[in-house]
């Protein structure tokens, strides 16, 4: 088997074709107290798509840290063409050929590109000085292959999320990988740059690259794979031809049940206007918006990356000042400069990114709940633990937030429960209005049903919902109405009911 | 996982592990280490960097910090003992007190309004009032001529010296208000996560410029009982002050990035460094190895905070 491993990937292809690349073979891992990986077994194919699914806390990341030398197996084998590796560090993983590709960009904004993508293996010339004619000639020709547009010396914070991607997947390409991992990489990518990304996979393919894709999102999955591994509680459940499934199955597999079908228990009469927006701009972010929510309805906000959403709703609940326009409660014109005052009138936002603006990570459950009332949880400044302790207590039950205890720091929990304490958080303050931002990005399918039931919920309690989001499922199955953003102006509205995913696509591409 | 010893074993500032090893260690190897009188004397001693400490604290957790303090030590020393003959003790000790919540309200809003890393800010606030201090003394040591002045630096309550006693109470009175008001649960929140904390609805600005004005309250505090111990004020006093107290502040396991700390742990730091100093001292081992130590043990206490960190979290990060 020795002489294999000097073969091109593309001989070897010839050789065996569709031979497994990588086989990594009953791996088991466990941290005190918990087994991550239980015997764990999988083989990547050469040129091919393996996508691995399982939701957050099944071990994905795990596995894919032992591949890359971040954890070290307590038992089992890695093969790399045939031959056992042992991977000690991410160092050594690369200079193997197998590359991972962080959800978490890992770039230095104030360098440029090409210094970003040879970082740590710059082309050296005597006495240690950077060979930059060779450096932007070399990161030229991987963007070229990447098929990027923009230049080898600009900087990278001046890029784009999707650019600054692409820009990673560069740095793969310096050592010619054999095996890459992407760790949900369309997670802030829009529609248009997702296709560029699938070509580049589609073209490391045809170089015989075996792929590992880990993504939540099944449209891709089917799009993009070959082959489905499962993973639930650290061990595999299944492997899964792609052709051979489909969706019911590989959710089946994911959760250990059957998910339940969407219940769409709509308002039947919608209250009061709540919250009305008429005319709100700000400078060229977004232009003359006005619409309203009803109590007891969900108004879905949908549009792309960029196209304002975020910044309405920061507007809305005072993070930002607007040019013109005016807030109505109630009926009522309000002014909210800051976000005290938006509590004041009822509103509370959850936030895009719960990790960067919803939580404090290192914090307890309860203390995030809290965060949000302590005047209300405490007399002259003096804090009531028992009251403290009753929010958690309430919320937790309401919410059926999985925590090991109050005092868990949130940073452990799951996106899923994380998202239920930014929820928690809010609901102690009685919202009349709530606006809510991506609700379930990044969070497993399990999750994702139970919080858009409990978005449901509140809105049948009365509450006026206002939900931002990029995905159409969601936004046509929880929401009442929706608005369709287009470059931060209101490009149509729409009756969930009777609206098509082709009308919705048109609106927000501005056609 | 949550009934891992490991977990409460963090819980206590590793600090005091090697506060009772120090202690432990000198009882046996300096003569005079383990007697009441060398105690107080150390609470003495280490009073004013403690009381600074304090303030330091909250504001690390905040995610800043103040390098004036040691400044400050001067000016509100120097005010005190400089205008008492003129407005009498009460007045000149407020006048003291006064300059330094000033000095810290002028930081905080600095660092409010134009998001100037504190560090920078406080740097620049370091050098000015110590110029201000010579400005103001001409250069010259101030002498207390109201004896009752050093007496209440000398007094004692009980057997234990005044400034000991009002150093312990504000180390309760600090403790209770970082673990059970509001205001502390603030300071972990936006340290923690000022963009979430703002997001939640807490004044994150003016909670900031507070707790800069709470350390400007300690740093003028701590000036003005240096200055009862010795009856007078110089123009260097408090000079590198800042370095001791972030020193203990981080010793006792404050993080320079902010949301975590107690006030415990800072007082297991500074009693650290005072009985090392005192029992060095005793031992009549140069000053400068005492340094050496110090240095060794500031890192290793980072080291082994390190470690346990990454234990803790990675038992559970999957």
């Amino acid at each position: 088997m020795r002489t294999l491993a000097h073969h091109t990937a593309a001989e070897l292809a010839e050789l065996a074709p569709r031979a497994p690349l990588l086989h990594i073979d009953g791996v088991t891992k466990t941290f005190p107290g918990v087994k991550a990986l239980d015997d764990v077994s999988l083989e990547v194919r050469a040129g091919e798509v393996h996508a691995l699914l399982g939701e957050n806390g099944a071990g994905k990341s795990t596995l894919m840290k032992v591949l890359a030398g971040n954890h070290q197996a307590d038992r089992g084998q890695i093969h790399l063409e045939g031959e056992p590796i042992r991977v000690s560090g991410p160092h050594e993983a690369k200079h193997l050929g197998i590359v991972l590709i962080h959800q978490e960009l890992s770039l230095a904004p104030e360098m440029t590109v090409a210094e970003n993508i040879f970082l740590g293996s710059l082309p050296r010339r005597a006495l240690g000085f950077v060979d930059f004619r060779k450096l932007y000639a070399d990161a030229g020709r991987i963007l070229d292959r990447l098929g990027c547009r923009f230049a080898a010396s600009d900087k990278v914070e001046t890029l784009s999320i999707a650019n600054r991607q692409m820009v990673e997947i560069g740095r793969a390409l310096v050592f010619t990988p054999k095996i890459v991992v992407f760790d949900e990489p369309t997670a802030s990518l829009t529609d248009a740059e997702k296709v560029v990304l699938f070509d580049v996979i589609r073209s490391l393919q045809d170089e015989n690259v075996g792929i590992v894709y880990i993504s939540h999102r099944m449209d891709e999955i089917f799009t993009l794979s070959d082959r489905i591994t499962v993973l639930r509680d650290g061990a595999v459940r299944g492997t899964l031809e792609t052709a051979r499934t489909n969706e019911d199955e590989v959710t089946r597999l994911m959760i250990g049940r059957a998910l339940e079908p969407r219940s769409h228990a709509r308002a039947r009469e919608p209250g009061p206007v709540a919250l009305e927006v008429k005319g709100l701009s700000c400078a060229d972010l977004f232009r003359d918006v006005s619409f309203s929510v009803r109590a007891g309805e969900v108004v879905g906000m949908y549009g792309l990356i960029g196209a304002g959403r975020t910044e309405i709703a920061e507007t809305i609940f005072g993070l930002r000042a607007p040019d013109a326009g005016e807030i109505r409660r109630d009926g009522e014109v309000v002014s909210i400069t800051s976000p005290p005052d938006a509590i004041a009138h009822g509103i509370a936002l959850a936030p895009e990114s719960r990790k960067e603006q919803g939580l404090v990570l290192g914090m307890s459950c309860r203390d995030n709940m809290s965060l949000s009332q302590l005047g209300e949880v405490s007399r002259v400044g003096w804090l009531d633990r028992s009251a403290e302790q009753a929010i958690y207590d309430r919320y937790a039950v309401r919410l059926s937030l999985k925590s090991p205890s109050w005092r868990t720091p949130v940073v452990n929990l799951s996106g899923g429960n994380q998202q239920k304490v930014v929820l928690g958080k809010w609901l102690g303050t009685a919202p009349k209005v709530l606006i809510i931002d991506e609700p379930t990005r990044g969070i497993d399918v399990g999750s994702k049903a139970e919080i858009h039931g409990l978005i449901r919920e509140l809105a049948a309690a009365g509450m006026a919902v206002l939900m931002i989001s990029s995905e159409m499922p969601e936004v046509l199955g929880v929401s009442d109405r929706i608005l369709a953003l287009y470059h931060g102006r209101l490009a149509a509205e729409f009756d969930a009911d009777s609206v098509t995913e082709d009308a919705l696509v048109q609106a927000i591409s501005g056609l | 996982m949550t009934k891992s010893p490991l977990r409460h074993l963090s819980r206590i500032p590793p600090i005091w592990m090697i506060l009772i090893a120090c202690v432990a260690f000198f009882s046996v190897f300096a003569d005079s280490f383990f007697a009441i009188g060398n105690f107080t004397n150390i609470l003495i001693q280490t009073s004013t960097i403690g009381l600074i400490a304090l303030g330091m604290t909250v504001v690390m957790i905040n995610g800043n910090i103040d390098l004036s303090v040691g400044a400050v030590v001067a000016l509100a020393a120097s005010l005190a003992v400089g205008l008492q003959a003129d407005l009498g003790i009460v007045p000149a000790v407020l006048v003291g007190l006064g300059a330094g919540v000033a000095l810290g309200f002028l930081n905080g809003m600095v660092v409010w309004k134009t998001g100037v890393d504190a560090f920078i800010v406080t740097l620049g606030a370091m050098m000015g009032v110590r110029g201000l201090v010579f400005l103001y003394t001409g250069e010259q040591s101030f002498f207390s001529m109201n004896f009752a002045y050093a007496d209440f630096g000398m007094s004692s309550i009980a057997g234990v010296p005044t400034l000991a006693w009002v150093f312990l109470a504000l180390t309760v009175i600090m403790h209770v208000v970082m673990t059970r008001t509001t205001h502390g649960r603030n300071a972990y929140a936006v340290g923690g996560n000022r963009e979430a904390a703002e997001n939640a609805g807490i004044r994150v600005g003016r909670h900031m410029v507070a707790n800069f004005m709470l350390v400007g309250f300690f740093a003028a505090l701590a000036g003005i009982t240096l200055s009862t111990q010795m009856g007078a004020s110089t123009p260097n006093l408090g000079t590198n002050y800042e370095l001791w107290v972030i020193t203990a502040v981080v010793l006792g396991g404050t993080k320079l990035t902010g949301g975590v700390g107690t006030i415990l742990g800072t007082l297991g730091g500074v009693l650290t460094i005072g009985v090392l100093r005192n029992g060095m001292n005793l031992m009549q081992v140069p000053a400068f190895y005492v340094l050496v130590v110090m240095g060794a043990i500031l890192i290793a206490v980072l080291l082994v905070d390190a470690r346990v960190n990454r234990r803790v979290a990675g038992e559970v990060k999957l």
